[in-house]
C-alpha cells in the first residue's frame, strides 16, 4: 500500500491517493498532498478546503458543487462565486482534487 | 500522484478507419476491486486456486441462462463489418478494440470447453485455455468497452457485443477479478441509497438550496420534496443530478414542470439512485436489488407513477426490464406507461399546451444533441418507433430557436457512445475516454465551425460529466455541455400558467 510520509509517519492512501482513513488527516498532510497534486495554495485554497471538511462533518459527504459555488460566493464575492473560477482554483475538478486534499474520500457514481 | 501522459488524438481530415497499432492500449488496466467490495456483492474477495474451472463453469451456467449469448458466440462469420465502428478502437488504434477481436476474447475460451471442435482440435478453431494470460486480456479489453451496441447496428448478424462483455464482467466478479469503479459503487447502492454515497440530510440540504435559488432567480417557490408521502410522482434520477455540474441544472429543470404543470413530485432518499450499475457489472441478481428498492419506496410512498430522470442506462433498465425485475406494479395508476421517461413526460405536456415557454430565452445558444447510446439503441420513447430520438429534438425544439442535428452518421441508431459508458468513467481510464471520445468531438467540432454551434444537449448524467472532462482536451469549452432540462427550465416562464 502506497502513503505519504508526514513527520516521520506513514499515511497510507489508495492507487489515487485518497486517504485509507481520513482520520489521518492533518494540515501538514495536506500540504504534501497539495504538493503531489502541483497546486500552489492559496488563501482561497484553503478556504475551500475547510469548507469541505465543515460540511464533511456535518454530512458525511462532500458538498454538491452548487452548494460549494455558493459558499464561495458568499465569502469572496460574486465575481469569484462559479464553477470556473472553481476550476482555476482545482484544474482537475472542484470535486475530486478537493476532496483528495481536505482528506475526504472520492466522490463516485457518474461525476 | 503523476498524471498519466498520453497525446489527445488529432481530427481526422476524413473519417475513415485507422491504421492499426498493436498492443496500443495494453498498458491501460482499470483498478481491480478490493476484497472488502467484493465480499459486499456476495463474489469472491480475490482470485483463489482453482479460479480457472469456476470460471469456465460459471460460464456454462451464464451459457444455460442466456441462449442469445451462445448464438452471439456461435455465429460471427468474421466478414469485418464490425470493425471500424467503436469509437474505441477508432480513438485507440488498439486492434483488440475491434468488437470482433473483443467477443473473440471470449469466444476462444467458449470454443474450448463448450464446442467439440474446441475440445478436440484447439488450435485449428482458436480455441484457448482459460488462463492468467487470457483473464489478463479480459480485464484489460473488456474494462475498453462501453456496452453502448454501435457495432452490433452493423453486424448482419446482430451480435451483441455488449452482452459478451457483460458474460464476461460477470465471471470475472465471480471469480474474484471485478472493477473497483463499478463495484465500490453498487456497494454504496445498498449502504447508502445512490452511487454518490449522498446521505438523506445531505440530499435534504441540497435540495433546500434549490429551492432558495430558484426563487432568488425566478421569485417563485418551486418546490423539490424529499421523502413526501403521497405525492403523485416518485422521480427517480441518477445521484449526479444531485450534485454535478451541468446535471443539477437539469434537476432545476424537472422541478419547474412538475411546478408548472401543478404536479406533486418527490424524490426518495432511499431510493435516490436512477443509474443501475449492475448493468455494467453484469449481473442480473444485483440489477434485481437494486430495482426492488425502487418498487419499495414506490408502494410505499403510494405514489400513482414512477419518472425516470435523464440517465442513459437507467432508462434502458428501466424501459427494458423494470417490470421483470421488480415488477409487478399493479399499485400505479394504469393510465400511465410504468415506468415514465421524464422526456415524455415534458413532451406531453408540451403537447397539451399546458407548459408557458419563451424559446428566446435560449436565444443565445444554438444547439445540436448528442444521442446517449442506451437511449437510443436499447430502449425507446413514447408509442412510435423512433420516439427515442423524435421525443428529445421535438422538446428541445420547442424552448430553442437554434437547432442543428450532427452528421447523421453519428446521430439517432447510429451514434457513438461519449467515451464514458458502461463503467468507465473513472479517472484511472482517462486516456480512453479522452481517445475514445474522438468520433463524437469530431461530429460536434464540424457543426461548431459550420453552424457556430454552442451547446451540446445530452439526457444522460455518464454523457454530462464525460464531456464536461474530455471536451477541453479538443479545444472546447467544458460548459458547452449541458441538460435538455436545463433549456426547458430557462424557457419556462415561471408564473405563466397560474
Amino acid at each position: 500500500m502506497a502513503a505519504y510520509e508526514v513527520n516521520g509517519k506513514s499515511i497510507e492512501h489508495d492507487e489515487e491517493g485518497y486517504l485509507e482513513d481520513i482520520g489521518e488527516w492533518s494540515l501538514d498532510l495536506a500540504k504534501i498532498i497539495a504538493k503531489e497534486e502541483n497546486l500552489e495554495m492559496t488563501d482561497e485554497h484553503w478556504d475551500v478546503i475547510n469548507y469541505l471538511r465543515e460540511y464533511y462533518d456535518e454530512y458525511q459527504i462532500a458538498p454538491a458543487v452548487r452548494v460549494l459555488v455558493k459558499a464561495i460566493k458568499k465569502k469572496f464575492g460574486p465575481e469569484k462565486g462559479n464553477n470556473k473560477y472553481l476550476y482555476e482554483l482545482f484544474p482537475y475538478g472542484p470535486a475530486k482534487q478537493a476532496c483528495k486534499i481536505a482528506g475526504l474520500p472520492k466522490p463516485t457514481g457518474c461525476v | 500522484m503523476a498524471k498519466p501522459t498520453f497525446d489527445t488524438p488529432e481530427y481526422r481530415e476524413f473519417p475513415s478507419p485507422p491504421a492499426i497499432e498493436e498492443g496500443a492500449m495494453e498498458h491501460l488496466e482499470t483498478y481491480i476491486a478490493k476484497p472488502e467490495h467484493q465480499e459486499a456483492l456476495g463474489w469472491a474477495g480475490e482470485l483463489e486456486e482453482g479460479w480457472e474451472q469456476r470460471a469456465v463453469d460459471k460460464l456454462g451456467d451464464l451459457l444455460g441462462k442466456n441462449k442469445a449469448l451462445r448464438v452471439y458466440l456461435d455465429s460471427c462469420v468474421k466478414c469485418g463489418a464490425c470493425t471500424d465502428k467503436c469509437h474505441y478502437f477508432i480513438g485507440t488504434r488498439d486492434p483488440k478494440n475491434m468488437p470482433v477481436a473483443r467477443q473473440d476474447l471470449l469466444r476462444s475460451v467458449y470454443r474450448r470447453y463448450f464446442t467439440l471442435s474446441g475440445k478436440l482440435f484447439p488450435d485449428l478453431v482458436g480455441a484457448k485455455d482459460m488462463n492468467k494470460e487470457v483473464l489478463d486480456d479480459w480485464y484489460k479489453y473488456y474494462h475498453q468497452c462501453s456496452e453502448c451496441r454501435r457495432c452490433s447496428v452493423f453486424c448482419p448478424y446482430g451480435i451483441d457485443t455488449a452482452e459478451i462483455t457483460m458474460a464476461a464482467r460477470d465471471i470475472m466478479n465471480h471469480i474474484g477479478m471485478g472493477q473497483k469503479y463499478t463495484n465500490e459503487i453498487l456497494g454504496k447502492v445498498h449502504k447508502i441509497g445512490n452511487n454518490l454515497g449522498l446521505p438523506g440530510p445531505a440530499l435534504m440540504d441540497t435540495m433546500e438550496g434549490l429551492e432558495e435559488d430558484v426563487f432568488d432567480d425566478d421569485g417563485v417557490a418551486v418546490k423539490f420534496p424529499v421523502d413526501m408521502h403521497g405525492a403523485d410522482v416518485l422521480l427517480v434520477t441518477p445521484s449526479a443530478d444531485f450534485f454535478a455540474e451541468p446535471h443539477v441544472d437539469g434537476l432545476i429543470g424537472y422541478g419547474k414542470v412538475f411546478h408548472q404543470a401543478g404536479i406533486s413530485w418527490t424524490v426518495s432518499s432511499y431510493a435516490s439512485e436512477a443509474a443501475n450499475f449492475a448493468l455494467f457489472a453484469g449481473s442480473t441478481e444485483q440489477m434485481h436489488k437494486v430495482a426492488r428498492r425502487i418498487r419499495k419506496v414506490a408502494q410505499e410512498f403510494g405514489v400513482k407513477r414512477i419518472i425516470f430522470g435523464e440517465c442513459g442506462h437507467a432508462w434502458r433498465v428501466a424501459y427494458s426490464f423494470l417490470n421483470t425485475l421488480a415488477g409487478p406494479f399493479d399499485f400505479l395508476d394504469p393510465k400511465y406507461p410504468v415506468p415514465q421517461h421524464i422526456l415524455e413526460f415534458t413532451h406531453d405536456l408540451i403537447n397539451r399546451g399546458a407548459l408557458a415557454l419563451d424559446p428566446s430565452a435560449n436565444d443565445d445558444k444554438v444547439v445540436t444533441f448528442h444521442d446517449s447510446c442506451n437511449v437510443a439503441r436499447a430502449s425507446r420513447m413514447g408509442t412510435k418507433p423512433g420516439g427515442q430520438f423524435d421525443i428529445p429534438r421535438a422538446v428541445i425544439r420547442a424552448v430553442v430557436n437554434n437547432y442543428v442535428d450532427m452528421d447523421p452518421e453519428t446521430t439517432h441508431e447510429k451514434t457513438f457512445c461519449c467515451g464514458g459508458g458502461g463503467g468507465l468513467l473513472t479517472d484511472d481510464l482517462l486516456e480512453l475516454r479522452v481517445k475514445g471520445a474522438l468520433p463524437r468531438m469530431e461530429a460536434l467540432h464540424e457543426v461548431v465551425q459550420s453552424h457556430g454551434v454552442t451547446h451540446m444537449a445530452a439526457i444522460c448524467a455518464i454523457c454530462k460529466t464525460q464531456f464536461a472532462k474530455v471536451l477541453p482536451y479538443y479545444g472546447m469549452q467544458m460548459d458547452m455541455i449541458t441538460s435538455v432540462h436545463h433549456l426547458v427550465g430557462d424557457a419556462i416562464i415561471l408564473g405563466g400558467k397560474e
